[in-house]
């Protein structure tokens, strides 16, 4: 089992059918294994923070044991239009 | 900033619950020891988590959090003026640390839990709180926050 950004953001990506993905490997801010993601994806419309989030769980289901720190953004496609225009 | 944060610090040890740090450590008596079963111990968090309004089980203690994310959580209450809250220390039980994601089946620490109910983590108590839905989920619970005064004071 990989633990590498890379292979993080293409599982979410696949699994999320996300329109967008990124994985920041935080672990020097952390001092164990850690990542920051920003997941966009459609999955998400119309679901509270809370089963947003636990999609995302759900998709890491075998790595997040071995994560130390995990912070994670979930936002719709509408969503993320909006962010990027502020 | 130090100056709030210890009168914050001195009213959590007021009210002597024993659960935040103060005397003797944060972590929870029994709760681990005791149950032998996981459905023994599921019981007692089940009435942990309802036992009052606000409920975060923490890195640390609100006086000293040991963690970003669970200073971040703390913060967050204190700026809504939430100041009676039950705080657990989950680096003093491991038995409670890894009980508790069991039971929320969730991954990490902080977890906050309103109402006997499990909101999230720091990220979303975090968005929660940008957005304005903290201040709703507060009012539900008779909890005024802090932020609503003063934005009031801002608009005058």
């Amino acid at each position: 089992m990989e633990l590498s950004a890379d292979y993080l953001r293409e599982k979410l990506q696949r699994d999320l059918e996300a329109d967008h993905v990124v994985v920041e490997d935080t672990t020097l801010n952390r001092c164990a294994t850690s990542f920051r993601v920003l997941v966009v994806s459609a999955k998400f419309e119309g679901k509270p923070l809370l089963q947003r989030h636990r999609l995302v769980n759900e998709c890491l289901a075998e790595e997040l044991p071995h994560i130390h720190a995990f912070e994670q953004k979930t936002l719709t496609p509408e969503q993320w239009t909006r962010e990027l225009q502020k | 900033m130090s100056a709030s944060l210890s009168r914050a610090a001195a009213a959590l040890l007021r009210w002597g619950r024993g659960a935040v740090g103060g005397g003797g450590g944060g972590g929870l008596p029994g709760v681990g020891v005791r149950a032998a079963s996981s459905g023994g111990q599921a019981e007692q968090l089940d009435a942990l988590v309802k036992k009052d309004k606000v409920v975060v089980f923490l890195k640390g203690t609100p006086e000293q959090p040991q963690c970003g994310f669970s200073n971040a959580v703390v913060q967050i209450l204190r700026l809504h003026g939430v100041r009676d809250y039950a705080a657990y220390n989950v680096l003093d039980d491991p038995e409670l640390r890894q009980g508790i994601k069991d039971y929320s089946n969730w991954p990490t620490i902080p977890q906050v839990y309103l109402n006997g109910e499990f909101v999230g983590g720091c990220d979303i108590l975090l968005q929660m709180h940008q957005n304005g839905d903290l201040v709703e989920e507060l009012k539900k619970l008779g909890i005024r926050s802090a932020l609503i005064d003063e934005k009031n004071q801002d608009s005058k």
